[in-house]
């Protein structure tokens, strides 16, 4: 039950919002108090896995020796914390957006919304690949309809890309992947250690690795990241929580998770198949930092942002050392505190302002403190700086390269600090220090479900640095206690 | 002589003794006696048969389970002499197929047929759905070569007849052409059987199979199955049976049939047809030569593999192209041809598991898309692309159910068509094909391709009119019965998985 009610309470959620679909008054909050009582329910579990315990459910058998089974270890806890937690704050600034904006069909809307939750929580606490693949895939179905929202012609051309890339690389990649997985070692456990060495030949690791990698695409791994810039045609609480947060963390989750428990670091290390990895995660790092640069539409930026960031936690996954891995989990939270701030910030510009392009934005910080304020709060936990929870993945994705024996690692992550200084500063600069256009004059704050949210998250990534010692102690287990 | 049940005259147990015949029979009285009746008793009579043969069947399949094949003599003239009915798990589960989709297809066609057939001839149109659904149950029942040609025969004729019924004109070229094609490849079924019988001296599947095994007469240094007329039997039932299972370059029947013929034939012959016929197959490869000829199974199946990944392949690839629905799951379904015959030609129990459950849920998915289809096809008039437009606002629910068994062909997980998938990967990768796996996960998004087109047309573009049409609920519940079936089965898995791997692994027991 301490699994189950959790995992099921998403599709309570959607199933409710269908029926009081009528009346919205009563439609939304109910999905925000849903979202609240399943972080809660989340939250029961803290203690059970801080204590070293390891629930688990079974649910069904799916094939002889295979079931859908769930297995809560530190690190899917985190995870689920992060997607379910940042769900309440989600729901109420989308309800605000959604309304601000005048949407249509809000109910299949919030639906999907929560039927994605429910699809994140599974692959958190998901005990084996194929449950993981099965919640996987839907979580890609469950947010098609939310990218392709205005059932417009760009809606229609996001949603094929989307679908597309992401439902390529599964196919293709992942669930041969996880065919092959289970070809070789007769099952498709996670388990401590890892279950394929000894049953693979070491010239084979290498190219598991690479379908894993790949295969999971919500991770953007170039070349298969243009899903995400793409996904930005959705409302923008999509974009924050879905496209910062829960789809795209499920992707770097199962890269961590494929390689901690499937793999196993010692047969990384030992085979070096892990090599190629880093370098593709660098190069990913690099060279979507820069274009980020070059973006004026706003969503648009953060999302080359957020492929560069992502990478960061597929690198820590690639360097198969304790450190990278625990600064890759910590880096699942941190971004994903940040990151929603910021995407958060976009939205209520969009709504406050209309505002899509960077350069637009000249002086809007005086008009919209708030908003301005909790971006920059954002922004700074993303560059990786004290007093922001972004400092902590950093930190250890930076021991964690030294350890590899790879400092030139720990050199790229330091440039792509500077880069994500050059995307995210000049925003900041514009807005606070260039005059503010004469039409701009009658701007204000985006309505307050809307502001109130964003700068929770602000301050969350506060206390995401205070938490720090806490999240680090809940993760240190999967790498065996320590670093 | 078979005996009758000890205990003596305890009604139940005389009848589940005679379950098998019941089978046939009351199907088979119930096509004339609709035909006596007139119209009027056409649709209770024939939706009552349909039922019962669908009672009579899960009855079978729950006997099949508490142990051995079933054999049932008719009139108790023992085989070889008399014909013999034969169920296993294998046909057990065909014959579920049939009589399942049937009976559901006979709730749906109360009102498709209504709109679709001259009501003069209901009670014609129903009475050779019933004996083609006979014909389909007796090809899957029987133990008997000769039959398994009669029944053949049966089915097929009916189907032309069925076929010829669709309000298009072209219904009746395209019944015409499946009549040409399938009197070939019903020829070449008899003169197989018939140089067997010749060689042998029988025409029982088992005792084919045993006397195969056995010296030839003329020249007791060689077997019988090593004669050049068996091997020419091998080739005239193996080419027969590809005939009627249409696959790939035998396929051009297929598509102007699904195509043209009225919905609710679309349906049945879709989710029931192709898969006897290629039970037929199987019980030609492994029941009569397999044991004997394993070279030239071998040989066939190396040739079937390349045939079924063309299909495949070629299928998916030609469907995403057609400007009419029905068209494209017409080629959808030689791609799903392909997927049986390679899980057969893969040679391994896991691949062959995967094909018998993909006869289930295909059944079950592309049955549910043509009814779908129907629902269209009743409330606007036809299933072409500019049909579809807007749909997910004038039929929301019909279209939903389209979007659900879409998936399932796809082969999302929690549906039939993953649960197949997954044992034909893992099949592939027993043979050693790592490259056939690519092509089977390639193809989903073939198949992605096809299916996403629709769904985009039906949800992104404008419909000419908003108002809401929805199909009658009639027509609807069937619909959603099958389509969610087919999801059922890919979460409660159990069953299923435990009737094709036992059936498998009794038809490869043939072999190794």
């Amino acid at each position: 039950m301490l699994i189950l009610i959790p995992l099921l309470l998403p599709f309570v959620t959607a199933a409710l919002v269908a029926l009081l679909g009528r009346w919205p008054n009563v439609r939304d909050p109910i999905h925000t108090l849903m979202a609240m009582v399943t972080f809660g329910f989340v939250l029961r579990i803290l203690p059970v896995v801080q204590a070293g315990g390891e629930p688990r459910l079974e649910l069904l058998e799916l094939f002889p020796g295979l079931p859908i089974a769930f297995h809560v270890e530190p690190l899917g806890m985190l995870f689920a914390m992060v997607a379910s937690g940042l769900w309440i704050v989600t729901s109420v600034y989308g309800f605000g957006y959604m309304r601000g904006h005048h949407e249509k069909n809000q109910t299949r809307f919030f639906i999907c919304f929560a039927l994605a939750i429910g699809g994140a929580l599974g692959v958190a606490f998901s005990a084996n690949l194929m449950t993981l693949f099965v919640f996987y895939e839907m979580l890609t179905l469950s947010t098609y309809p939310l990218v392709t929202h205005y059932r417009d012609a760009e809606a229609r051309r996001g949603g094929r890309i989307y679908m597309g890339i992401l439902l390529f690389t599964s196919v293709c990649f992942l669930l041969s992947g996880v065919a092959w997985t289970y070809f070789a070692a007769g099952t498709l456990d996670f388990r401590p250690g890892g279950i394929l060495a000894g049953n693979i030949a070491n010239s084979d690791v290498a190219i598991l690795l690479a379908l894993f990698a790949f295969g999971a695409g919500k991770a953007a791994l170039m070349p298969f990241h243009r899903w995400l810039p793409n996904a930005m045609v959705a409302p923008t609480p999509v974009s924050a929580l879905l496209h910062a947060v829960a789809v795209v963390k499920a992707g770097v989750f199962t890269i961590l998770k494929v390689v901690v428990y499937i793999f196993g670091l010692d047969l990384l290390q030992e085979t070096g198949a892990n090599d190629w990895l880093m370098a593709v995660a660098g190069g990913t790092l690099i060279i979507s930092s820069m274009i980020a640069l070059t973006l004026d539409n706003l969503k648009a930026r953060l999302a080359y942002s957020t492929i560069s960031q992502l990478s960061y936690i597929v690198l820590g996954a690639a360097m198969a050392t304790p450190a990278g891995i625990v600064g890759g989990a910590m880096h699942i939270a941190m971004h994903a505190m940040g990151k929603i701030t910021l995407f958060f910030c976009a939205g209520a510009i969009y709504v406050g302002a209309h505002k899509k392009y960077i350069s637009q934005l000249d002086g809007i910080g005086r008009k919209m403190p708030w908003t301005m304020g909790a971006f920059t709060i954002g922004s700074i936990s993303i560059i990786g700086l004290p007093p922001m929870g972004g400092a902590w993945g950093k930190w250890f994705l930076g021991i964690g390269a030294v350890d590899a024996g790879a400092p030139i690692y720990l050199g790229l992550l330091m440039l792509s600090s500077l880069l994500s200084v050059g995307y995210l500063g000049p925003i900041i600069g514009r807005a606070y220090f260039r005059p503010l256009a004469e039409e701009d004059e009658h701007l204000h704050e985006a309505p307050w479900m809307c502001v109130v949210p964003l700068c929770i998250t602000a301050v969350g990534c506060l206390v995401l640095f205070v938490l720090g010692d806490a999240i680090y102690d809940l993760v240190l287990p999967i790498v065996g206690g320590k670093l | 002589m078979s005996t009758e049940p000890s205990g003596g005259a305890d009604l139940l147990s005389l009848l589940i003794h005679h379950l098998p015949v019941f089978q046939i029979i009351v199907p088979l009285v119930t096509a004339p006696l609709i035909v006596l009746l007139g119209r009027r008793a056409a649709w209770p009579l024939a939706t009552l048969s349909a039922g019962l043969c669908l009672a009579i069947s899960i009855g079978l399949v729950s006997l099949v389970g508490e142990g051995h094949p079933i054999t049932y003599a008719l009139g108790g003239w023992e085989a070889p002499v008399g014909i013999v009915y034969v169920i296993d798990y294998a046909n057990a589960l065909l014959l579920l197929i049939v009589s399942m989709v049937a009976a559901v297809v006979m709730v749906y066609a109360r009102q498709s047929v209504a709109a679709e057939i001259p009501e003069d001839r209901h009670h014609l149109f129903y009475a050779a759905l019933i004996l083609c659904m006979t014909g389909l149950l007796g090809i899957s029942i029987t133990g008997d070569a000769f039959n398994v040609f009669v029944f053949l025969e049966i089915s097929s004729l009916s189907a032309y007849a069925l076929i010829a019924m669709g309000k298009n004109p072209r219904a009746l070229v395209a019944a015409y052409r499946y009549l040409v094609m399938g009197t070939i490849g019903g020829t070449f079924v008899l003169l197989g059987i018939g140089m067997l019988y010749q060689m042998t001296g029988t025409l029982n599947m088992a005792d084919l199979a045993d006397r195969l095994a056995g010296p030839y007469l003329l020249n007791p240094d060689i077997l019988v199955a090593q004669t050049s007329t068996v091997r020419a039997a091998f080739a005239f039932m193996t080419v027969g049976a590809l005939v009627k299972l249409a696959l790939v370059p035998l396929h051009f029947w297929l598509p102007n049939c699904y195509t043209y013929a009225p919905s609710v034939v679309s349906v049945f012959l879709s989710a029931t047809a192709t898969k006897v016929s290629f039970y037929v197959l199987l019980r030609t490869i492994f029941g009569i030569f397999g044991a004997t000829m394993i070279a030239q199974t071998l040989q066939m199946e190396s040739l079937l593999l390349v045939l079924a990944l063309i299909a495949i392949v070629g299928g998916s690839t030609v469907a995403i192209f057609q400007a009419d629905v029905k068209r494209l799951l017409a080629y959808s379904s030689l791609a799903q041809i392909g997927y049986f015959v390679l899980g057969l030609s893969l040679n391994n129990e896991t691949a062959l598991t995967g094909s018998l459950i993909h006869l289930f849920g295909h059944a079950l998915m592309k049955g549910g898309l043509f009814m779908v289809m129907g629902c269209v096809a009743y409330r606007l008039g036809g299933t072409r692309l500019e049909h579809m437009a807007g749909l997910g606002k004038r039929m929301p629910l019909t279209m939903f159910a389209f979007v659900l068994g879409g998936l399932g062909m796809i082969g999302v997980p929690l549906t039939t068509g993953f649960v197949s998938k997954w044992y034909l990967v893992l099949g592939a990768m027993e043979a050693g094909l790592g490259w056939v796996v690519g092509i089977v996960l390639f193809s989903s998004l073939l198949a992605v391709a096809y299916i996403w087109r629709i769904v985009e047309v039906a949800y992104f573009r404008a419909p000419p009119d908003e108002t809401r049409t929805e199909a009658p609920w009639g027509m609807l519940i069937p619909t959603y019965a099958m389509i969610i079936a087919s999801i059922v089965f890919g979460i409660w898995t159990g069953p299923l998985i435990h009737i094709a791997s036992t059936a498998a692994q009794n038809l490869m027991g043939g072999l190794h």
